[in-house]
């Protein structure tokens, strides 16, 4: 780690610091929230709608055992939740990162004042959180509407859901302080984004696929997310909670390190 | 010690290097409270190297470098929050307004928005972009994103401030309006550090002014030690037809204390250049133009590296 400014204030001046990234990015909020909120209700809106009740409907109702006795809408609705969180997580650490690291040279600016590399991270790792939070708020209480939460421990699908963005954003934006223009993030999103949407569980279980690949699966934050979000809100939280939510603070805590020292290697030269 | 005779930046063998490349070797210079102090140089030099040092977002690489009498290998933080950073480019944020940039700035230095609103309020006047506050950053002329960059950088009040190349690119008026609003602030007992290409500007606002080159400080004092030091008080400017060119040198020879031929022109240094063209009349040499005029800094950098400023 490079040079602390001041010691023996550093933990109450890592949170002043992220404090006044995360301001920032909500002083820009203010002008464009209206967007994001009209599209935190609409995306799940459109998915149930289509695919839990349209799709759903060609599905045997009463539930298989695969998908734990419940309704298609019911499996999908909450696994929609994580992967949302997971693709807007995931966009927010591209971009606008890189936006701010190259286009724009906002870092350049905030850190000729006294704030330094871990508060631009942690600022904007608590910018992702704020989304997240408002994000699966809204998409809850569209599930309320159709019926799906089974009680107030669903409640917890928001901090599984934050943490499932958040176990995305760390990494990703390690990878955009490493890359020079934006043409690695239209593979990231092809090769790693989209294809855990359709394969960590969001749509079927996990365990319809072949073992190698399950193995893969079970391997991503999304996996753990969604079987999180999902025993949170059908309140079937399994019995493995706690390794799942270890996995992803672990995933976390180590791409957040690995992330401070990418940044640090690209703006600090 | 008196006023002005504190040194508020401190180099010594000031050493930057990017995995073998040189940019700044072993450079000496102090910069006194109150002073302008100029970094005079072409492009490439060194100098936007060595004001990142100075600002600590650099890390130094060897040599010794204080800054307000602290270290900025240690003591980064305490040092920015004393300092006022002009980068060579702009980077003001494009999704806030003019106002909001202010606003934004003071947050970063923990400034309370009590203080930081009438400050910024003041600011925006004194850079006559009062009535921009509301406006976005992206539509204003680039002298007026220069002059918010300046707001900004002050916004903390600091002791000391760092301007890289901040008249590069802008039209003659943009130029003059920053020139008198930077001297202004000299005035006021500022310390500035500046560094630049252009010679007029460090003739304009520098006390003291080192000239770097190639990584390396080639010359140091005022504009007119400089100018006393390596150059005359008077050059005249000769231009000749093609065909007289050839053993023009020797025709010449005598009537400056030192000629210079360059691709176009040739510079006769001498301490009355009226008098030196009446000789060139005198010696029938065909001219097509002729020009005496003072010796500039330029003058001297091409004594000292042989090459001019601005290519
Ligand atoms: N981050 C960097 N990595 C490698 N070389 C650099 C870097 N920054 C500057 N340089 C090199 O250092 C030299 C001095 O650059 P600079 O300090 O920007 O000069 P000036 O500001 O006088 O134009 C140049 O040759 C430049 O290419
Ligand atoms: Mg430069």
């Amino acid at each position: 780690m490079a040079a602390i400014a001041v010691p023996n204030r550093r933990t109450s001046s890592a949170i002043a610091g992220a404090a006044r990234v995360l301001q920032r990015n909500l002083l820009v909020y203010r002008r464009t929230w209206r967007g994001s909120v009209f599209g935190s209700f609409l995306t799940p809106l459109l998915y149930l709608t289509a695919m839990g009740i349209g799709l759903g409907s060609l599905i045997a109702s009463g539930g298989s055992t695969v998908l734990g006795g419940v309704d298609y809408l019911h499996f999908l609705g909450p696994g929609i939740l994580a992967s949302s969180c997971m693709q807007t997580a995931s966009f927010e650490s591209t971009y606008p990162i890189m936006g701010k690291i190259s286009w724009r040279r906002n870092y350049e600016a905030i850190l000729a004042t006294p704030l330094q590399v871990h508060h631009l991270l942690i600022g904007e790792l608590s910018w992702i959180a704020f989304r997240m939070l408002s994000m699966s708020s809204a998409f809850l209480f569209v599930l309320t509407v159709f019926g799906i939460p089974r009680s107030p421990l669903a409640l917890l699908a928001i901090p599984a859901a934050m943490l499932t963005g958040l176990a995305f954003a760390a990494p990703i934006i390690a990878f955009a302080a490493t890359r020079h223009n934006d043409s690695g993030f239209a593979a990231l999103f092809r090769f790693v984004v989209n294809p855990l949407f359709l394969f960590s569980g969001t749509f079927f279980p996990v365990s319809q696929l072949p073992d190698a690949i399950e193995w893969v699966a079970a391997a991503t934050p999304l996996y753990h997310g969604v079987a999180l979000v999902r025993g949170a809100v059908l309140d079937t939280m399994p019995a493995t909670w706690p390794l799942h939510l270890a996995y992803l603070l672990v995933f976390l805590g180590v791409t957040a390190v690995i992330a401070e020292r990418l940044l640090r290697r690209r703006l600090v030269k | 010690m008196p006023p002005g005779e504190e040194i508020l930046v401190h180099a010594r063998d000031l050493t930057k290097r990017f995995s073998g490349f040189t940019a700044v070797d072993r450079v000496n210079f102090d910069v006194r409270t109150g002073e302008a102090f100029g970094f005079l140089g072409p492009n490439g030099a060194g100098k936007t190297s060595t004001m990142k040092m100075i600002a600590c977002s650099s890390p130094v690489t060897d040599g010794d470098l204080s800054v307000i009498g602290m270290d900025p290998r240690t003591q980064a933080a305490q040092i920015k929050a004393r300092l006022g950073v002009v980068p060579q480019t702009d980077n003001l944020d494009a999704e806030l307004t003019v106002l909001e940039n202010l606003l934004m700035y003071a947050r970063y230095f923990d400034i309370p928005m009590s203080v930081a609103r009438p400050r910024a309020a003041d600011l925006l006047a004194f850079m006559q972009l009062s009535e921009r506050a509301k406006d976005q950053v992206e539509p204003l002329s680039g002298g007026m994103k220069r002059r918010l960059t300046i707001a900004r950088a002050l916004i903390n009040e600091p002791e000391l401030l760092i301007l890289d190349e901040p008249t590069t690119g802008l039209d003659p008026q943009a130029r003059h309006l920053l020139w008198e609003r930077l001297y202004r602030l000299k005035q006021r007992g500022a310390t500035l550090i500046i560094t630049t290409h252009y010679m007029d500007e460090a003739e304009q606002l520098c006390d003291r002014l080192v000239v770097m080159d190639k990584a390396k400080i080639v010359a140091e004092g005022s504009p007119r030690e400089l100018i006393e030091r390596y150059s005359t008080r008077e050059v005249l400017e000769l231009r000749v037809p093609e065909a007289v060119r050839a053993g023009l040198m020797e025709r010449l020879d005598g009537l400056a204390e030192r000629i210079e031929e360059l691709p176009d022109r040739y510079l006769l240094y001498a301490a009355d250049g009226e008098q030196a063209l009446e000789q060139v009349h005198a010696r029938e040499i065909p001219t097509e133009s002729a020009l005496v005029r003072r010796a500039t800094l330029e003058d001297v950098f091409l004594r000292l590296t042989g090459r001019s400023l601005v290519e």
